[in-house]
């Protein structure tokens, strides 16, 4: 076995920093380069919970701590989640599908090497004053607080948003047609599911952005009036096409990590998925609702009354897909034989952390409640508790348990519990107190605050820093494995998705032999003596040699 | 066996049920109330709580009980039931979520059209006729503007008493409150107690927020467009004014205070404003804020924003 391993035709170093169409080399670049930007989103947070620690703006200055806010904010979404969610899709769709690559790889290796000069980009602009109006960037103070930064910020988000949408058309048309011939669209693993959705959200949500802020670039450089109120412009209008997108942006961040803890689940406690078209469908249902509730962001702005209920409507709706899916991953894991492995400890952390998130979701989405918090830590608390307790937990979920296919070593289990547990004390001691804060009256974005709010400030920088240490095992267990780690057999976690079919790590063309669907991507328990994979690769190999 | 389980679901669901109810109704979370808006906000508040803090306890103890209970044998390689899924049982749970939200978007409907978030007085506000607020006519000239105005307000009711009419006015980095019936121009919000406040909020420069967390109200202000916020204060006392809306570097400091006062001090109040702003004359307001430096014309501000001398020279410096 390990001969065969070491046979398999496999990528140098080197071809990790060239235009390679190989999606499995574009899905590790998506990842490594948005580590990258983590950890200096990261220091920014840092820096910035380090000055909340006190009232006084005593660390940085004003100014300065809105550069950081903006940049985290901006960093965080538009080069970490996003495309670290990129890098899993680009890794795994073809493996799953049974597909040798993706159906465009030169696009494929274009959107990916767009995304590292937009970062440079977005750092470079701290050399001419770095845009200090927020991630959401309204106007009119974005068109009064720097142009050159906001230039800047304007440029590399929208290079972003065009990487986005051409890894939407190619995740869309490699789910759609190059699956195996045996692979109806209801045998497909829900990953799979999950990005068509979030794909298709930001096919179609993307452009409003770019036309947003194609717009605010001219009101900036050639002073026209689209947003500027001083020249006749409606600085509403600019919320309503952010958020068209900006809204939206959030299911495209999450919905892939709905899928990752869909496949992370049942392989780990050995039972099928619980209500596979429950979960598959409701991922179309969020994505067509996460389309029409932007408005939300929107209740003490511009918008008038009967809008308002509108929008509270349908942004509470969107509590019955997801509810959906939590009860169907608790019932997925009752009864089964829970191997509480790093990966499913990182998934069940995931499920709960996103279940905070979602109860303060369904709460902000009431109107006159949201009236209170908006603009406050309570929303700070909700958004990283569904971004960082959802996203970044499920995204370390996938890390743990792919990481044997795309590297061929296994993980150190005793760092990835430390990781897991220092990473979900952090998150909670570091969130949770932000909720109070909200409602007592802390407003978010400000760098000096009241001072009977400094005990739970402190507890949250406190937090904080357990949550930036919480990296450093992950580092060390990456580096440490990837060297000295037991090397990993074909399929370890004996999972029934077609990914594990093939070597770990997998060769250049994915699969010696075409593979084949011998049971669906969750059928654990059924006959797993038939089914396990591990045999299903024995049989081929007979196959192959009597060939 | 199902008789004693069946037990042990309805004694954990009664138990679940009353810490949710206890804690929904105890939580302590949310500042003292000032108004009947607030209160009404509040008790759609301790809902969400309750509901929040039951679906919390059962998913989450569903969680803790797995990771306890299903907890792989050493050296059990064997899979799980096959349960692929339960029909009755999605039904229930897709159902019950759908009876929350429908449940929470009525009462929410609810409190907010009586907070007066539907009112067509405030919602359709440029369709006044001038002659029903002749002392109060910039806000009109400034809602005809825009065709819809913007915010939550009850029409006056003709039992209660006479609303305060305030101009707010948000620039960087304060908040100008001018009074409409005595003229008097103020940093500091102050009204009398039971009676409805009429605030008619605009924006000099970028977009604030005003917040009044006690009050559970918050409205943005637009440059170019009016908005309004109507309240009636039901405590005396004095509450933050705070800007929620990212408006500069010093957006932190764009503070103010709400003194909410009994009608006899609110009245001595006004009184020695008017005569105070009429010895003093308006040349104090109208100082060319543009031939000023930044650190010249945020001065006057520094005590409200909760900035002192040292922060002020630390900003001369990075200027």
């Amino acid at each position: 076995m390990t001969a065969a391993i070491s046979a398999t035709k496999q990528r140098k170093w080197q071809d990790y920093f060239t235009f390679c169409t190989d999606h499995k080399v574009i899905g590790i670049q998506y990842l490594v380069s948005s580590f990258f930007f983590y950890f200096i989103g990261g220091i920014f947070a840092e820096i910035m919970r380090t000055e909340l620690a006190t009232p006084e703006p005593d660390l940085v200055s004003p100014e300065l701590y809105n550069q950081l806010l903006t940049l985290h904010g901006t960093i965080m979404i538009f080069l970490w989640i996003v495309p670290a969610a990129a890098g899993f899709a680009n890794y795994l769709i073809p493996l799953m599908v049974g597909a040798e690559d993706m159906a465009f790889p030169r696009l494929n290796a274009l959107a990916f090497w767009i995304n590292p000069p937009a970062g440079v980009l977005l750092l470079s602009s701290f050399f001419v004053g770095a845009p200090q109006s927020g991630w959401t960037s309204y106007p009119p103070l974005s068109l009064l607080s720097g142009k050159w930064g906001e230039e800047f910020w304007i440029l590399s988000i929208l290079l972003i948003g065009t990487s986005s949408i051409l890894g939407a058309i190619n995740f869309i048309t490699t789910i759609l047609k190059m699956r195996i011939p045996d692979m109806d669209i209801h045998s497909m693993p829900l990953f799979c599911w999950a990005m068509l959705a979030s794909s298709a959200l930001a096919l179609l949500s993307t452009p409003v952005l770019a036309a947003a802020l194609v717009l605010l670039s001219f009101d900036l450089i050639i002073g026209t009036n689209f947003f500027n109120p001083a020249g006749g412009g409606n600085p509403i209008v600019y919320q309503h096409l952010f958020w068209f997108y900006s809204h939206p942006a959030v299911y495209i961040m999450i919905l892939p990590f709905f899928g990752i803890i869909s496949e992370v689940l049942p392989v780990h406690s050995r039972k099928p998925i619980f209500g596979y078209r429950a979960i598959a469908y409701s991922s179309l249902a969020i994505s067509f609702l996460g389309l029409i509730v932007w408005a939300h962001h929107m209740f003490t702005s511009g918008t008038p009354g009967w809008l308002r209920m509108f929008f509270m409507a349908t942004t509470m709706l969107i509590a019955v897909p997801t509810g959906i899916k939590i009860f169907s991953w608790c019932a997925t894991l009752w009864g089964g034989k829970l191997n509480l492995n790093t990966s499913l400890l990182f998934g069940i952390g995931f499920v709960s952390s996103f279940l905070i998130g979602g109860l303060s979701g369904v709460m902000i989405a009431s109107v006159p409640f949201d009236i209170h918090v908006h603009d406050t830590y309570f929303i700070v608390a909700h958004f990283h508790y569904v971004l960082f307790g959802g996203s970044v937990l499920g995204l370390y979920a996938g890390v743990y348990h792919w990481f044997p296919k795309m590297t061929g070593r296994m993980v150190n289990e005793t760092l990835g519990r430390i990781h897991f547990v220092m990473s979900f004390i952090g998150l909670n001691v570091t969130f949770l107190p932000m909720h109070e804060l909200g409602l007592m009256g802390m407003n978010r974005r400000i760098a000096l605050y009241d001072l009977e709010f400094q005990p739970l400030n402190l507890i949250s920088t406190i937090g904080s820093y357990i949550l930036a240490t919480s990296t450093i095992p992950f580092i060390i267990n990456v580096i440490w494995s990837l060297n000295k780690g037991t090397q990993a057999e074909r399929n370890p976690w004996r999972s029934l998705t077609l990914e594990w079919q093939t070597s770990s790590p997998p060769a250049i063309e994915n699969f010696s032999e075409p593979p084949v669907l011998w049971s669906g991507p969750y059928e654990y328990g059924i006959d797993s003596e038939s089914i396990e994979s591990e045999s299903v690769q024995d049989l081929l190999t007979e196959v192959a040699s009597e060939g | 066996m199902n008789i004693p389980s069946n037990i042990i679901t309805l004694v954990a669901g009664i138990i679940v049920t009353m810490i949710s109810i206890w804690y929904g109704q105890n939580h302590g979370l949310m500042p003292v109330a000032a108004s009947e808006e607030a209160i009404q906000v509040d008790g759609l508040f301790n809902l969400m709580v309750t509901i929040a803090c039951g679906l919390f306890l059962i998913v989450q103890g569903t969680l803790v009980f797995c990771l306890i209970k299903f907890r792989r044998k050493q050296g059990d390689t064997t899979d799980g039931p096959p349960i692929e899924g339960n029909i009755p049982l999605e039904i229930v749970w897709t159902a019950i979520p759908t009876i929350i939200v429908f449940i929470l978007s009525i009462y929410s409907f609810e409190v907010y059209n009586n907070m007066g978030g539907l009112d067509p007085m405030a919602s359709m506000a440029s369709h006044h006729s001038p002659s029903q607020h002749q002392h109060h006519q910039p806000m009109l000239a400034m809602a005809n503007q825009s065709q819809i105005s913007l915010g939550i307000g009850d029409s006056p009711d003709e039992n209660s008493n006479s609303p305060v009419y305030v101009d707010v006015n948000g620039i960087q980095y304060a908040w100008i409150f001018n009074y409409a019936d005595s003229g008097i121009i103020s940093g500091e919000l102050r009204v009398p107690v039971e009676h409805p406040v009429h605030l008619n909020l605009r924006a000099g420069d970028v977009i604030h927020a005003f917040w009044l967390p006690e009050f559970r109200l918050k409205q943005d202000t637009i440059p170019g467009q009016d908005a309004t916020l109507v309240f009636t204060p039901t405590r005396i006392g004095d509450y933050p004014i705070i800007c929620a809306e990212l408006c500069g570097a010093y957006h932190g400091g764009m503070k103010s205070r709400l003194y909410v006062m009994s009608e006899t001090d609110y009245q001595e109040w006004l009184q020695e404003n008017i005569i105070a702003q009429t010895q003093e004359g308006v040349n104090t307001v109208a100082v060319n804020t543009s031939e000023m430096s930044d650190g010249e014309y945020l001065t006057p501000y520094a005590q409200e924003m909760g900035v002192n001398q040292e922060i002020i020279a630390q900003l001369r410096q990075i200027q």
